[in-house]
């Protein structure tokens, strides 16, 4: 089996005046394709700058991540983002969608940016989603667990062979949390893609068959969910 | 390019009536330059198919002497080779007087034998007696001239001693400007009833010889007669030496505006790169998320410059329909300058010129902020802090080049001047920089000396000048520039109509009287001095021409192809006068200034003025030989003299000692104060032509208003065309309050949730807008009174006199215009609730 994501000595440092700060230190992992896992630890302990490393949306300071078969270090900006656009979906906390398109536009724009057409795929995973009757609306006109509805079927729309959560829920209350955790869990299951979910919420890390913790820029455990069981009992 | 279009088309949607305003910072640079362009073709086009009405023949023969008897029978010879029409003129200055209201006036007279002018009308009112005056003997009068001294049709002229029955008005000549008519009103009489003493000694008539040929090319018949023409020292015209002539001019015309439409359209540039480089900071997440979902910088990049470049379309077809809409006005702005009255016509190259023009400066200008797009990182998508990539961008840096070799090459284009390219970007970049640099030290200064004493709206509204994002520079940029622009030309023409002024106070002369032959000396200054008038001086003037420098002749050198002489200096006529001092116009410069000679000395001692001396390579010692009505005088350059021709009285190149012109063949000038007023001066007129008719009379009074009038005219058109770019500010300025809205709807939404009444968010902006305003009309009106001390201290070399009153008109119009924008721009952004504008913004 391959991997849809594997992680090899990762550091990121940054200089700030006359001191150099490590925010991630040394993480390696590896992501089986279809495999889910969670990304936690508190705040500063450098969880969003692994997923955006591991997205190629920074460059590491030293170390390497294969993303989808791709060695990212070896690409440059435009032919990471090629990579993202074929085999990567995003969630965002701030949901993240262009404000001027409609929700269905909005679930287009990854195929379009292949120079495909996806109207009725769209529709379906709006329909999927429960939007079906929202698809001209703008972003302004929905709700926060709508928009985040609507960015999930973004995420799916190009059959991506990973996707990168972040924070998906942390915008959201309970109950709306609830049902886009159940979404995010069901499509992921049907389209058999491989997740990487960053949050602060335990009971959604608990829901991947893996947690990684990190604490201080280090990976300090990496426990599969069947020895989370084994411990609960 | 199918994501880029599809998302250009749909991005667009929401902010199209925000991107109105980058549309029309475009349109007004592009409508100036098309409203110039396509009138200078038009014009260009009348001009070419009215050619022979400039002229009014096919050929011209002139010559400011009677014809000789050989120049009369080559003119003869021509009309009987080549069948035809033709016709006797001579035109000169002299006084015209009205008996019914006893009002004279110094007019051009043309006195006129034959069917002249063969193409083109002469308007008249009553219509057609042009046809007839001739035979009636009767006269044609200007218009204005009948309107001034308040007479009709059917009154009378006198026009030397002999009086005229006025047949009609003269409303318009084809082929005339209205400036000409202005300045020296015209009256046309039959050549057969002419005092003849009009045309005696000392007058400066030029005759000419008209003719119309019924199918002989006039440049073959030219080519032909040439060199018996400069033979005999006469001089042609043609309809297609004419019409170049006009082309150039009116091509030089046309292409100086076309500069200051130009400069408009950079304002416009400016204003979009402004607006751009907000929207693109308000876009920046977009492209952050963008780039997340798969999109490379060049399709984000792409999507965007589709935008602009579909604005910059629009912006540029509708500033060219403007144009075209302005070009109507033009006529009324242009009319008395031109020789034809010019139709309306589209020049689709004008057009298609201006719409390019446009569309390339839109988007060379939205490119410079929108390449930023390509460094947007995608990591900002999920870290707000995340930082564009630094280091040098050299794409930007090729576009400000190409911004600079884009001035540089439409200045070429319009004036084909290599000193014109080079100094045309160099001086723009020189104000614009000049200006950022105020708008920098003012942020720095306020920001260094804040008046933490002030109340709060004030404190607010002067930090709102150098918080993140704002306008300040653009603003000083635009609205700076356009207010520099016309106090500029406001400026120096004030400077050079107040040179004039003071020039012709004090002890200078009022009225100049001129031809006073030597028998009616005595006469003139009984008249003048019982009418209570001072005379400031009686000058005698005699008529000379050169003959020989240092004892070559002056026929020999014109010939001689190596001599660096100008023609002209040699063959001109030289009214020089004698004077045993130099008057206060004049300052010696080199030698000695003789006061008198025996009448019989055989080398007389002469002052040269300097600068005719340098044309004709002489100094002190030289010698020059003179022909005075036939006799030849020798004479050697004994002084140099400066000369301020500016002064507003007789000078002369030649001044000769007291002794040997004594007893030439002279007439006099007469200088007066002019009387008290007006009126004086007019009864001192109809008086001296009542009794001596062939004496001119300069009023020196209706001079000075004259030039006012003209210079008041010329810099109306130069105005009308800064006014693109003051109206371009302005826009620019509606685009930043527009276009900075969202951060302003924020910033007040916070304000009122703490509690600010609408009325304090009110005078926040009201103090923002009112400084804004105040600072880029100081700079502007700063920069213009340096522009304006330089221009006039090394261009036209008068004295600057700075119009204080002009100053502080454009110090309250700039402020108080940028207000009115800014708070009505503002208006939706107070009237909203807290809290819908905290849903709509999130």
């Amino acid at each position: 089996m391959s991997f849809a994501l594997s992680v090899r000595n990762l550091t990121k440092t940054f200089d700030s005046g006359s001191r150099r700060l490590t925010v991630l230190d040394d993480v390696s992992f590896d992501l089986d394709d279809g495999a889910t896992c969670a990304v936690v630890g508190p705040s500063g302990s450098g969880k969003t700058t692994l997923l955006g490393l591991c997205a190629g949306l920074d460059r590491p300071s030293s170390g390497t991540v294969e993303l989808c078969d791709e060695r990212l270090d070896a690409l440059d900006e435009d032919d990471r983002s090629r990579v993202r656009g074929q085999s990567v979906g995003f969630i965002f906390q701030q949901f993240r969608l262009i404000p001027t398109l409609t929700a269905l536009e909005n679930v287009t724009v990854p195929l379009e940016l292949r120079g495909e057409r996806g109207d009725n795929e769209a529709k379906r995973l709006l329909e999927r989603v429960g939007l079906g009757d929202r698809m001209t609306h703008y972003p302004t006109q929905l709700s926060g667990g709508e928009q985040q509805r609507v960015a999930l079927a973004r995420a799916f729309i190009n059959r991506p062979r990973i996707l990168f959560a972040d924070e998906p829920t942390g915008n959201l209350d309970t109950e709306t949390s609830d049902r886009v955790e159940d979404l995010l869990f069901d499509l992921n299951a049907e389209a058999g893609t491989a997740l990487v979910v960053v949050t602060h919420d335990l009971d959604l890390a608990a829901r991947t068959e893996r947690i990684l913790r990190l604490k201080g820029g280090r990976l300090v455990s990496d426990e599969p969910q069947s020895v989370r069981e084994n411990e609960a009992a | 390019m199918a994501f880029s279009s599809t998302f250009a088309w749909r991005d667009s949607r929401t902010s199209r009536r925000r991107l109105l305003l980058f549309v029309a910072s475009a349109a007004l640079g592009v409508a100036a330059l098309v409203a110039i362009r396509s009138f200078s073709d038009s014009l260009q086009t009348t001009v070419t198919e009215q050619a022979r009405s400039l002229t009014g023949s096919d050929l011209t023969l002139h010559s400011r002497r009677a014809f000789s008897d050989e120049a009369v029978a080559l003119a003869d010879s021509i009309a009987r080779a080549y069948p035809g029409e033709q016709a006797r003129e001579a035109a000169f200055a002299s006084m015209a007087y009205f008996p019914s209201t006893d009002g004279a006036r110094l007019t051009e007279i043309r006195a006129i034998e034959g069917g002249y002018p063969f193409y083109g009308e002469i308007v008249t009112t009553p219509a057609s007696v042009a046809d007839s005056y001739q035979q009636r003997g009767e006269a044609l009068v200007d218009a204005s001239l009948l309107l001034q001294y308040d007479v009709s049709p059917g009154d009378s002229v006198r026009v030397g001693q002999t009086m005229y029955r006025i047949a009609g008005a003269i409303d318009e000549i084809a082929g005339q400007t209205g400036v000409g008519s202005f300045v020296g009103p015209r009256v046309y009489v039959p050549l057969a009833s002419l005092d003849s003493t009009l045309l005696g000694f000392g007058s400066r008539a030029e005759y000419r010889r008209h003719f119309r040929f019924d199918n002989a090319d006039e440049e073959a018949i030219l080519a032909e007669i040439q060199p018996t023409l400069t033979d005999l020292g006469l001089r042609s015209d043609t309809p297609t030496e004419a019409q170049e002539d006009w082309n150039n001019a009116l091509g030089d015309l046309g292409r100086f505006l076309s500069l200051v439409g130009f400069v408009a359209l950079l304002l416009g540039g400016i204003g979009v790169a402004s607006a751009i480089t907000v929207y693109v900071r308000q876009k920046a997440d977009t492209v952050a998320t963008l780039r997340c979902l798969g999109a490379t910088a060049g399709q984000t990049l792409r999507a965007y410059v589709l935008q602009a470049a579909v604005l910059g379309l629009i912006g540029a077809v509708l500033g060219a329909a403007l144009g075209v809409a302005v070009q109507t006005l033009l006529p009324a702005v242009l009319g008395s300058f031109l020789p034809v009255e010019v139709g309306f016509a589209v020049s689709w190259q004008a057009v298609a010129e201006g719409i390019g023009i446009g569309i390339a400066v839109a988007l060379v200008f939205a490119l410079l902020p929108l390449v930023r797009v390509r460094r947007i990182p995608p990591l900002r998508a999920i870290r707000q802090s995340a930082e564009s990539e630094g280091g040098m961008d050299w794409l930007r840096l090729a576009l400000f080049g190409l911004v600079a070799l884009g001035v540089a090459a439409f200045a070429w284009v319009q004036t084909g001047d290599v000193q014109a390219t080079v100094g045309f970007p160099l001086g723009i970049a020189a104000v614009l920089g000049l200006l950022a640099l105020a708008a920098r030290g003012v942020m720095a200064a306020v920001r260094r000396f804040f008046p933490s004493g002030w109340p709060y709206t004030a404190r607010q509204g002067l930090a709102n000048l150098y918080r993140p994002g704002n306008q300040t520079l653009v603003l000083m940029l635009t609205l700076g520039l356009g207010t520099f622009l016309i106090a500029t030309l406001w400026l120096v023409q004030t400077s050079l109509l107040d040179q004039i002024a003071v020039t012709s106070g004090g002890e200078q002369p009022g009225l100049i009287l001129f031809d006073i032959q030597p028998d009616q000396r005595d006469g003139i200054r009984d008249l003048v001095e019982a009418q209570d008038e001072t005379i400031l001086g009686q000058i005698p003037v005699v008529t000379t021409s050169l003959a020989a420098v240092n004892g070559r002749d002056t026929d020999d050198i014109r010939q001689d192809s190596t001599s660096t002489i100008p023609s002209w200096v040699l063959r001109r006529e030289y009214r020089s006068t004698y004077r045993a001092q130099l008057v206060d116009s004049e300052t010696l410069i080199e030698g000695e200034v003789i006061a008198r000679v025996p009448a019989d000395t055989a080398v007389v001692p002469i002052s040269l003025e300097a600068d005719i001396a340098g044309d004709l390579g002489v100094g002190i010692g030289d010698r020059l030989t003179w022909n005075v009505q036939g006799v030849r005088i020798e004479s050697e350059v004994a002084s140099l003299r400066a000369v301020d021709w500016a002064r507003v009285q007789p000078n002369f190149f030649v001044v000769f000692p007291e002794g040997p012109l004594d007893g030439a063949p002279q007439f006099d000038i007469l200088l007066t104060r002019g009387g008290s007023d007006a009126e004086a001066a007019a009864q001192l007129q109809r008086e001296v032509v009542r009794a001596y008719p062939n004496v001119s009379i300069v009023d020196v009074r209706l001079v000075l208003n004259l030039v006012q009038g003209v210079l008041g005219q010329v810099s109306f058109v130069l105005q009308f065309m800064a006014l693109f770019s003051i109206l371009t500010g302005l826009v620019v300025l509606a685009g930043a309050v527009l276009i900075s809205r969202f951060q302003r709807i924020e910033e007040s939404m916070l304000l009122r949730t703490l509690g600010a009444a609408r009325e304090q968010v009110r005078w926040i902006l009201f103090a923002e807008y009112l400084l804004l305003g105040l600072l880029a009309a100081a700079v502007g009106v700063g920069l213009a009174l340096v522009g304006g001390w330089a221009l006039s201290a090394f261009v036209f070399e008068v004295p600057f006199v700075p119009a204080w009153s002009g100053v502080l008109v454009a110090l309250l119009i700039v402020p108080a215009l940028t207000v009115a924008i800014g708070l009505a721009g503002s208006k939706g952004v107070l009237q909203r609730p807290p809290l819908e504008v905290l849903r709509s913004a999130g």
